[in-house]
């Protein structure tokens, strides 16, 4: 234990030296967090809207305005020839257009069908689906109150009184499914890609040898190493958790202790993949490479934090079970916004410690052979 | 430029020299593509439902039946009570619980307002978002058309008394042209009231560039344009201050090496490096989605690299301002790949973000190559339409060299 010390404290010297380093990884994250939190959203909104009105009249008009007065369409102007609707669905400039033929306001006065035509750019199938079914109850909406008019009836708003209501995160705001993905995204560079380039660059430096010569078990060495990250990304993690519930003003429904009992799960898994990370590459550069490329894209897309993994295909979804973050996104979702305790994530728990014992057995096997040399 | 010449025969040698990072470069993209290219979707179909129906009427049923038959949903669970949908919808197994009151069916019928309870899980937000706009969607339609109804109703019943004729034609309501899935479109009018009856208004809908309303055909393209972004910054950003880590660039001080032809021969293996990946994953979106691009393949592969000039030059950048190589990283990562991965439109459309921010995403060249490569493979777009992103991505990739070449000036 004596010489882990001083492992340790070079450890936290050289985090200290590098205030830049400390900073960015201390802040960044919560700038971050802010930043996207008011950004993204799945929400299918402002959809760029524009019209070819070969009619020009009063009825038109007011077909149009009724688009215009939504949410869900921001006006881009008139068109004045068919040739330029070709060019602002290419360029996505304009997402929808409305073609209101000449011969509109002729056929509602005669008691004619008039047709409108409305094309939709669908390369964002999402967006596509949504307009056309916002378009089509918009168009619906109108020809009730034509027909009001025509036979000088009323049905009133009436309808259906439509009410949504989200348990869990009443807003669908996405600051709360943010969090728990942004602070696994925030792990995965803190202690996957941070600890492995931090012990290759021993490697690369040669200090490694001297490291093994000195009365230290290579074992006792990476504890060293990887206690002062440890910490800090639980800082983070912390931070990023704390600020964000006040900043978006989400309450926390479960315990804290059982947030960071996962918390502290996966970022031993990911330490261990980490240092086993570290026993295979020779280069910082390698290093940084492999640790990247397994945990960065496959974190965003793989782990449900964006795409739902119900909807991947099954060999996709069997792979997702190899990613860490899949477990720890379930059990911290359900823990923040539905308030379950830990008893109701038995399996995530143990897929994460799982995890964090093979790569740990592993990365022991990989430096018994020598990988840290 | 001789001295060029060694200074590039020196990096080719390097590059070689490193056995593990050459698989790394080629392989890695091929296996990502692979496995994200078949996760990222966002058509969510077949959302578990459960449904709670107090009043068991003709329209209650009708609506559930719109719901299921828009194939976006399935009626999973079904349930007397409120209180038996917390542990489904805790335990993740519905996403929604459709709740119909006892009155639902007089309300609707007596022109009253009918109350439609819908409940999301909230915790699953992206679900939860695309199903609340279907749910909208079929509702509102519902509610129009039994609107409809009860006009065509009364119309017909002052016809009778009044002896005004109402033409009742074969209601051809908004024909779909968007495929099988897409149910808000079909005119599928089974069961109550009228069958038919003419529309004042029709429409004549036409979904663009993905008839069929594929989420894969807009992520294929973003998630090869994520792979070139991640590629090329995790080769570039280390790249130099991995020679001042080690010393090594004290040496080239002392040669009569030119800024501009270190940063040139850092550049050339790794743009190199950069452009057999743009083929690769061409090659694999073709051979594992069967996607090819609508538009000319030429342009694309030149557009794609002024594409890489960029991402390069941002790597080098990181790469010139940092001192050690794990604040490389961390600057690549948290500076630059995060905020491309999330603010430049890839899965969040940027017209949903607040303007501040939306001003934020004209500074990632990672937006306009997504509308590059999607208006590319999507919808054969050519120059006359791409010329702005093309350009907006010259200027910035020759902007970021150019600054990676007067920040090494400096320092030397």
């Amino acid at each position: 234990m004596s010489s882990l010390l001083p492992v340790i404290k070079k450890e936290i010297y050289q985090i200290i030296r590098d205030p830049r380093s400390l900073g960015v990884l201390l802040f960044i994250p919560l700038f971050l967090l802010v930043m996207f939190g008011y950004a993204i959203s799945l929400d299918v909104k402002h959809i760029r809207l524009s019209a070819l009105d070969y009619d020009r009249s009063a009825e038109s008009r007011s077909l149009l305005q009724k688009f215009t007065a939504t949410e869900y369409f921001d006006w881009s102007g008139y068109l004045e020839r068919s040739s330029e609707i070709d060019v602002l669905l290419e360029s996505g400039k304009v997402q929808a257009v409305v073609v209101v033929p000449a011969d509109y306001s002729r056929n509602l006065l005669r008691g004619e069908t008039a047709k409108l035509q409305v094309l939709i750019d669908g390369s964002n199938s999402n967006l596509g689906a949504t307009a056309m079914g916002y378009i089509q109850r918009i168009v619906q909406d109108v020809s009730v109150r034509i027909m009001e008019k025509k036979i000088g009836s009323v049905v009133g708003e009436g309808g259906i009184d439509f009410r949504p209501r989200v348990w869990f995160n009443p807003e669908l705001r996405s600051p709360v499914y943010l969090i728990p993905g942004l602070i696994s995204l925030i792990l995965v560079v803190t202690a996957v890609i941070s600890t492995a380039m931090s012990i290759v660059r021993e490697k690369e430096h040669g200090t490694m040898e001297q490291l093994i010569v000195a009365p230290l078990h290579p074992v006792q060495l990476i504890i060293g190493k990887t206690v002062p990250y440890t910490v800090l990304s639980l800082v983070i993690a912390s931070m990023v958790l704390i600020a964000g519930s006040l900043i978006f003003d989400i309450r926390i429904q479960g315990g804290f202790m059982d947030l960071f009992v996962v918390t502290a799960l996966f970022l031993i898994g990911c330490l261990g993949l980490g240092i086993f990370i570290s026993t295979i590459a020779d280069s910082q550069q390698v290093a940084f490479m492999i640790a990247s490329l397994i945990t960065l894209l496959p974190t965003f897309i793989l782990s449900g934090f964006v795409f739902p993994i119900r909807n991947m295909p099954v060999f996709v979804q069997v792979f997702t079970y190899l990613f860490p973050a899949r477990y720890y996104l379930l059990a911290l979702r359900g823990i923040m916004l539905k308030g379950a305790g830990l008893e109701a994530y038995l399996f995530e728990l143990a897929a994460l410690l799982l995890f964090a014992l093979l790569l740990l057995g592993l990365s022991a096997l990989r430096m018994k052979k020598g990988g840290l040399v | 430029m001789s001295s060029l010449r060694f200074f590039l025969q020196k990096e080719f040698a390097q590059l070689r020299r490193d056995k593990k990072m050459l698989p790394i470069v080629f392989i890695a993209p091929i296996v990502q593509l692979f496995l994200l290219g078949y996760a990222a979707n966002l058509d969510v179909d077949k959302i578990p439902m459960a449904v709670i129906d107090h009043d068991r009427s003709v329209q209650s049923r009708l609506l559930v039946e719109k719901f299921v038959q828009s194939g976006y949903f399935v009626e999973s669970h079904r349930f007397e009570r409120l209180e038996s949908i917390d542990k489904p919808i805790n335990e993740g197994e519905i996403v929604i619980a459709l709740v119909i009151p006892p009155d639902f069916q007089q309300k609707m019928e007596s022109g009253g307002e009918a109350r439609l309870q819908l409940i999301a899980d909230g915790a699953d937000a992206n679900t939860a978002t695309i199903a609340l706009n279907y749910a909208n969607v079929i509702v509102s339609r519902f509610s129009s058309d039994l609107q409809m109804e009860r006009l065509i109703f009364q119309a017909a019943a002052a016809a009778q008394l009044g002896g005004v004729q109402l033409e009742a034609a074969q209601s051809p309501n908004s024909r779909s042209g968007t495929g099988e899935r897409q149910s808000f479109t079909a005119d599928e009018r089974s069961g109550a009231g009228l069958s038919s009856f003419q529309m004042p208004v029709e429409i004549e809908p036409r979904v663009w560039y993905n008839p069929e309303l594929k989420s894969r055909n807009f992520m294929v393209p973003g998630i090869l344009a994520l792979l070139l972004m991640v590629m090329t910054m995790l080769l570039t950003s280390l790249a130099i201050v991995k020679e001042k880590e080690q010393g090594t660039l004290e040496h080239l001080d002392v040669t009569p090496i030119r800024p501009i032809e270190l940063i040139v021969g850092k550049l050339v293996p790794f743009a190199i490096i950069g452009m057999v990946d743009v083929f690769l994953v061409l090659f694999a979106a073709w051979l594992l989605f069967g996607m090819v691009p609508e538009g000319s393949i030429l342009l694309l592969v030149l557009l794609s690299a002024i594409f890489l000039l960029s991402t390069l030059g941002l790597g080098l950048l990181v790469s010139t301002l940092s001192h050690t190589q794990q604040q490389a990283m961390m600057s690549a990562l948290f500076f630059v790949m995060l905020p491309m991965l999330f603010l430049s439109g890839f899965a969040f459309p940027i017209e949903n973000m607040p303007v501040s921010i939306q001003y934020v995403t004209y500074l990632l060249p990672l937006r306009y190559y997504f509308v590059i490569i999607r208006g590319i493979f999507m919808k054969g777009a050519d120059l006359t339409t791409l010329w702005d992103e093309a350009l907006l991505l010259l200027v910035f990739g020759i902007a970021v060299l150019g600054l990676s070449i007067a920040r090494f000036r400096k320092r030397i």
